[in-house]
């Protein structure tokens, strides 16, 4: 009789333990940043190999006050001698490690990351294309960055006018030296 | 005429009477005037003096007095007359050169297209022509006009190579010679007139020679030459152990190839981009693989998450493969087996829970169906910094 009780009492257990095992988070396990019900979308487009600091931290200021997304959108131009669908691996070779750079830095802040990379002939081409295809709440654009990145005056003036977005452009700061690029990266990439 | 066997020629095929394959040499180079014609007849003339019967059949000099000056003293086939709607054009004779039949043969330009009326349509297949006379051939090659690189040479300097040709006639090469050349010596050969002639060099010089050209283009053609060996290599080691491998079923690969398994969210698209980066230091093609669970509904972020993914595999020349499957394991094998794949990433999996627990993790359970096949498990560098705190 009493092996009987303790047989039950055993299964019992083992079922408690199996249905605490499911239920509750494991330890260490972290909760789910990079799986974001994407409540808000601030997009960070950019075209060269680095982008400006400033641009970043307001994009995680703004994505940690309002539990937004941030959404790093790296343009790729397509030269008109090829069509549109292609591959872009020397673009990719200096765009990916800056993505990957972007990324770890915003997930380290506890940010969720959502990246993006469109084609076009142009680099507001691309970025028309993105916009197409998807909405976003916010796009951050640093004006120091319209010569190196490509942006010019006008394309911004056609973000201002044509995005159905809110568009921070943040304006050029003599001392705006510091930027983030492939080599702030943790570990190899 | 010399009348010892070739060469080229097979023991297997001695005193059959069958011409043996001619043997092809390939001088391969980053772009015009870093020295690819000049060094094969320099080739050409340690040939003739070591005694074989040596022609050229076709030189494209362009204008070069030093390239001229060194083809003295090698007989040359003279080009034939090609009228093409009304106009003038000088050809290879092919024709002549296998009447002639020398030991060997030197054709510049392998990538060359012919006029319309003579044999073929390209070069190459002139020279095809040639080997299987027996006659063993040497020639000139500048990498962009590789048709696998073609697009990505076209990205680098913005200028497409209108004549291609297969990169199995460069795989096929019984020997490929890399001509090296630093960009900057080859920016001083042009600015001094080896290259082109004077009114030529500033246009080249705004246009396709440009050092940041120059650079890329050369890595391409140190890659593409230490591919190729490797390729030979492997073939070989193929063939070797054939037997060995028959038991297996898997395909053998040839090189590397790699599969990453994704997911449609957010955080796929790191475990892609290293995958991207480690296939491009491997100088390996890239799948994805997303196995789905049977009939099951995409939420919205879901689809979004998919639709990048898919504009990413894109952009980077990678393939992305979804299957639908409950069995993860067997369809990531099964996947593997059917690309030849050598290499499996993919990122750390969530922690079970549950029975789930009691299940062989999905690396050990791939290693366990795919032997001799590397796994690896991409960390999450983001949260890097945290964990050491």
């Amino acid at each position: 009789m009493s092996a009987v009780v303790v047989i039950v009492i055993a299964v019992i257990a083992a079922a408690a333990g199996l249905a605490a095992g499911y239920w509750l988070p494991p330890h260490g396990h972290r909760p789910a940043a990079e799986r974001p019900t994407a409540v808000r979308r601030i997009l960070l487009p950019f075209t060269g190999p680095e982008i400006s600091r400033r641009a970043f931290e307001a994009a995680v200021r703004l994505a940690k006050a309002e539990g937004a997304t941030i959404m790093p959108a790296f343009l790729a131009r397509v030269p008109r001698n090829l069509p549109l669908d292609s591959p872009l691996p020397a673009q990719c070779s200096y765009g990916m490690p800056l993505m990957e750079a972007i990324e770890q830095r915003a997930a380290a802040q506890g940010i969720a990351v959502d990246s993006r990379i469109a084609r076009g002939r142009t680099y507001r081409d691309a970025l028309r294309r993105l916009l197409e295809q998807e909405s976003f709440d916010r796009v951050i654009i640093s004006a120091t960055d319209s010569r190196r990145t490509g942006l010019s005056g006008e394309d911004l003036e056609w973000l201002l006018e044509r995005v159905p977005a809110e568009v921070m452009i943040l304006r050029p700061a003599p001392d705006d030296t510091r930027r983030i690029s492939a080599e702030s990266l943790a570990g190899h990439f | 005429m010399n009348d010892e066997p070739r060469a080229g020629g097979s023991p297997a095929l001695a005193g059959t009477g069958a011409p043996q394959r001619g043997h092809l040499r390939v001088f391969l180079g980053m772009a015009a005037g870093v020295g690819k014609t000049f060094r094969m007849l320099l080739e050409g003339h340690a040939e003739q003096e070591a005694g074989r019967d040596v022609v050229i059949g076709l030189l494209e000099t362009h204008g070069r007095a030093e390239t001229a000056k060194l083809a003295e003293g090698l007989p040359m086939i003279p080009r034939r007359r090609v009228v093409y709607r009304d106009t003038a054009l000088e050809e290879m004779d092919l024709p002549a050169i296998l009447q002639r039949a020398p030991e060997l043969c030197l054709i510049d330009e392998l990538a060359h297209t012919n006029a319309p009326g003579v044999e073929h349509a390209k070069r190459y297949e002139d020279v095809d022509d040639v080997l299987a006379a027996g006659i063993d051939v040497l020639s000139t090659l500048n990498v962009q006009h590789l048709e696998s690189l073609n697009d990505r040479i076209a990205e680098l300097t913005g200028i497409r190579v209108r004549e291609t040709i297969p990169d199995d006639v460069l795989g096929r090469a019984d020997e490929v010679v890399m001509i090296d050349l630093t960009p900057e010596a080859l920016l001083d050969r042009l600015r001094a007139g080896k290259v082109y002639p004077p009114e030529r060099i500033g246009p080249a010089l705004n246009n396709f020679f440009r050092i940041e050209n120059l650079a890329a283009l050369r890595e391409v053609a140190l890659r593409q030459v230490a591919e190729e060996v490797g390729h030979k290599r492997l073939i070989t080691e193929h063939v070797v152990s054939r037997e060995e491998s028959m038991a297996s079923e898997a395909p053998q690969a040839v090189g590397e190839r790699l599969l990453a398994l994704v997911e449609p969210y957010p955080g796929a698209q790191r475990l892609v981009r290293r995958a991207w980066r480690s296939a491009q230091r491997l100088g390996a093609d890239l799948d994805l693989l997303w196995v789905s669970p049977p009939s099951r509904r995409l939420s919205e972020d879901e689809e979004r998450s998919l639709a990048a993914l898919r504009q990413l595999a894109s952009v980077l020349g990678a393939r992305l493969i979804v299957e639908e499957s409950d069995e993860l394991a067997g369809t990531v094998a099964e996947v593997a087996r059917r690309q030849g794949t050598t290499y499996v990433l993919m990122g750390a999996s969530r922690p079970a829970r549950g029975i789930a627990r009691l299940r062989t993790p999905l690396p050990q359970r791939l290693m366990e169906l795919l032997p001799g096949l590397d796994v690896r498990i991409v960390a999450d560098r983001a949260h890097r910094g945290e964990d050491r705190q």
